[in-house]
């Protein structure tokens, strides 16, 4: 597991994370507020809700050089807007899927709730996923498609 | 970077210390001066507190001076102080969604220790804002006026209680009752913990001021059919059932139900113990305090015979010639009061309710008790008429059960102790008792009320009833007494059981249709907030009261009925609602009519226009983006987090590793007109 500040395998890995406004970015707030640490490499974009994470957003991120990404929602049930995260719960077990197909490793996508009490989650899920990305390495999307201008 | 070469749009960037909290872990003047370079921004400086009066008039002078259209502030989480910021760019006469934050203390200074690299995602998540910035669009309010009327669901203690306050604050309420009188459960008790107050007594003035109200218009005999609309505009439909009995002509005099032939089982109001006519009154101080002809059970009609009760009625009263009325009533809020139903004992086989006469429901008792109830007040077992001399509660009976409810209904507990002391209070040789999970009394005067119990000499004993069998004619209760840890029988006249509360009926039907919340392990009605929201839904507007939310003590519903009708109070006083929401909207020229995003939309927020291309209500849209996500045209988006939008967030995110970026906002920026 990368430690902060030692060089390791994980160095340049970075991971992109949809977090929804309600539970997940809340989550990762409190995460800050109860100054747990967790590694440098993931960068957080808020969205209102799971559900609005499109599988092109992932994509997007994949071939512009993340080399993973976390979607997080509200638990089941808990959703803000009552189904989002039911709907992100079967577009993303589809496509993780696909992402084989792809050529992606499944790992490099990783779905979770997380609610605004979990901050603690959240930095664990960040320190996991950095582990287990390390392990398979750096995702070269452009090696995969070169001909392909996206 | 490539460079959008027009003086548009102009962006400020803000990079707050924080004190110490970002500035000790961030090299902020690094982050500035890259900021600086990057394309579009304008003026990039550092606050030591951007949220503070000083670090705001700053922020707004430079809005002035350099004639900025962006603003990006990184700081503290968008959760604490968006609202603070974009209250600063519409007193700066801009526009509010021109507005980005950036999370670089929690998600950042606070959670990395190693400097640099925390000073590169600082960098990284500005550049991101930056990106998203470029394509962000100003938001309209759009404003509409709220309806005059509000509709209060159910009837009961709850619903009776705020259309009162709202009543007399001088709003119009429709008040909609199924059943043909008002009073819910309250009115069949025959008294009230924890002061014994008779509950008619105390109930029958408020049902009466609630009849003479002009403000309140009644409809009893009635249901709610659909609810459509959104806050401030909302239709309710309403199924009024026809009475075949003229309230205002009715003087409840009585003879139509003497002489009606036709003798059924009241299993409304007495819960199967007695009888009562075709033609009926609930109870006798119901309201409206007229007669109401069950029509399932009427020979006039159902076989077109008899009609004496039309013949001896000396008001004419009677009329046969009733139809179903379909209303439809318009609203700016509504509360929901349509409480609880009890749990079916039958479903627990073990303790043979419905076959032994003798076991019976606390409510079934509260109706022996009362004096209007079918043994007149006089404690009797059920099939011999004869006094009890032992008399055995169960609590818990459907609650914090796993086979039915995992909850604790809450006032069951205070319910058995109220009737023991009613019994012992009639008859203090009538031996009682109690057996409980755990005694749970809360609330002012509860504990006393408990102490009283003892005092009175009720039997409490931890432990759970096994079985309830029939022992000659008593009946053999076997249980473990979890103090003395052993296994016991005792032979009672009479078992009492305590039912869960759960929601009822009405409750369930109306959460399907207006789509409200319902918890996921009890379907009781969810609160907008446990804490701090307790009254509000999942829909704006739609108000809860009562135990339709969970069970509690009339007291507690009376706080929460007199909150809801506050709540609808506040919404009708403003007149008018204000939509600003980052709603979604649909671009019809892209659109092929797949009408996916109207499948997912969990508001039904998304109707037909006239070319059969879907079209977004704003004022029903809550902003969430599923339906963006499931377009696969991309004619549908959610403004401030629109595809474009979003996708520049993310490339500029990850520059540093794929400079590709460039390339495609080039291509964007030409799309969108902007170079």
């Amino acid at each position: 597991m990368a430690s902060n500040g030692s060089k390791s395998a994980g160095e340049d890995i970075s991971i992109v994370a949809f977090l929804c406004n309600w539970c997940s970015y809340a989550g990762a707030d409190l995460a800050g507020t109860s100054r747990r640490k967790y590694p440098e490499n993931i960068r957080i974009i808020r969205v209102m809700c799971s559900s609005r994470v499109s599988p092109i957003m992932v994509l997007d991120a994949f071939k512009n050089g993340a080399d993973a990404v976390l979607i997080a929602g509200c638990h089941p049930n808990d959703c803000h807007y009552s189904t989002g995260n039911f709907y992100t719960r079967r577009r993303f077990s589809i496509f993780r899927r696909l992402l084989d197909f792809l050529g992606i490793e499944k790992e490099r996508l990783r779905i979770e709730w997380i609610s605004a009490s979990e901050g603690d989650k959240f930095a664990k899920i960040v320190n996991e996923m950095l582990g287990e990305v390390s392990r398979i390495g750096k995702l070269n999307f452009s090696d995969i498609y070169p001909e392909r201008n996206y | 970077m490539p460079i959008l070469k027009k003086k548009y749009p102009r962006i400020g960037v803000y990079i707050c210390h924080c004190g110490q909290n970002i500035s000790s872990v961030i090299d902020i003047p690094k982050v500035r001066e890259y900021v600086e370079k990057l394309p579009n921004v304008v003026v990039a400086r550092d606050i030591r507190y951007a949220c503070s009066d000083l670090g705001q008039s700053i922020i707004a002078r430079d809005i002035k001076d350099y004639n900025l259209d962006r603003v990006v502030v990184a700081s503290c989480s968008p959760r604490l102080h968006e609202t603070v910021f974009k209250n600063l760019l519409e007193s700066s006469d801009l526009n509010p969604y021109l507005f980005e934050m950036v999370n670089i203390r929690e998600q950042c200074s606070w959670v990395h220790l190693d400097k640099e690299k925390a000073t590169e995602k600082a960098i990284d998540l500005i550049r991101g804002a930056v990106a998203k910035s470029l394509f962000l669009e100003p938001i309209e309010k759009t404003r509409e006026l709220v309806k005059e009327n509000v509709v209060v669901i159910g009837a009961g203690i709850a619903g009776i209680t705020s259309a009162l306050t709202l009543a007399n604050l001088g709003v119009n309420v429709y008040l909609i009752e199924e059943k043909p009188t008002i009073g819910g459960h309250m009115a069949l008790l025959d008294k009230t913990f924890p002061t014994l107050d008779c509950s008619l007594c105390i109930l029958s003035p408020l049902m009466v001021e609630v009849k003479n109200h002009d403000n309140i218009k009644l409809l009893t005999n009635s249901e709610v059919i659909d609810i459509s609309g959104y806050v401030g505009n909302f239709k309710v439909k309403v199924k009024k059932k026809p009475r075949y009995v003229a309230e205002d002509k009715c003087v409840a005099c009585g003879l139509c139900s003497e002489k009606c032939p036709v003798t059924v089982t009241d299993t409304d109001f007495n819960f199967s113990l007695s009888k009562r006519k075709a033609i009926y009154i609930p109870f006798p101080q119901a309201i409206p305090n007229a007669y109401v002809i069950d029509a399932e059970n009427c020979l006039k009609l159902n076989k077109n015979v008899c009609g004496i009760c039309e013949r001896v009625c000396e008001n004419n009263a009677i009329n046969f010639s009733q139809k179903e009325e379909i209303l439809e009533i318009e609203a700016g809020a509504i509360i929901i009061a349509t409480g609880f139903n009890l749990f079916d004992a039958r479903k627990k086989k073990e303790y043979n309710y419905g076959k032994y006469k003798n076991v019976i429901t606390q409510m079934e008792f509260e109706r022996i008790l009362a004096a209007d109830g079918p043994t007149s007040g006089k404690i009797v077992r059920l099939d011999n008429d004869e006094k009890p001399e032992r008399i055995a509660f169960i609590q818990c009976v459907g609650s914090r059960d796993k086979r039915f409810n995992n909850y604790c209904s809450s006032i069951c507990c205070l319910i058995s102790i109220k009737q023991a002391l009613l019994i012992k209070e009639k008859h203090p040789e009538i031996e009682v008792f109690v057996f409980y999970n755990d005694i749970r009394v809360t609330g002012k005067d509860a504990e006393e009320f408990y102490v009283r119990a003892l005092e009175a000499g009720v039997k409490f004993i931890k432990g759970l009833v096994s079985e309830i069998s029939k022992m000659d004619d008593k009946l053999r209760i076997k249980y473990e007494n979890i103090m003395l840890g052993k296994y016991s029988e005792l032979d009672v006249d009479m078992v009492i059981l305590a039912t869960a509360l759960e929601p009822s009926i009405s409750s369930l039907k109306i959460a399907k249709k207006v789509h409200l919340d319902t918890s996921y392990e009890n379907n009781f009605f969810m609160e907008s907030h446990p804490k701090l929201r307790p009254v509000e839904t999942n829909v704006d507007g739609i108000f809860i009261a009562g135990c339709s939310h969970f069970p509690k003590s009339i007291q507690d519903t009376v706080n929460q009925a007199n909150n809801a009708a506050v709540k609808a109070y506040e919404i009708l006083k403003k007149g008018e609602i204000i939509i600003e929401e980052a709603t979604a909207f649909v671009d019809k020229e892209k659109c092929n009519s797949c009408l996916f995003c109207m499948e997912v939309c969990p508001y039904d927020s998304i109707k037909l226009d006239t070319d059969g291309k879907p079209e977004v209500v704003d004022a029903l849209c809550k902003g969430c983006g599923c339906c963006v996500a499931a377009c696969p045209s991309g004619a549908i988006q959610q403004r401030y987090f629109t595809d474009v939008q979003l996708s520049s967030q993310i490339r500029a995110i990850l520059y540093s590793k794929n400079k590709e970026y460039e390339k495609w906002l080039q291509t964007e920026a030409n799309l969108l007109g902007k170079t």
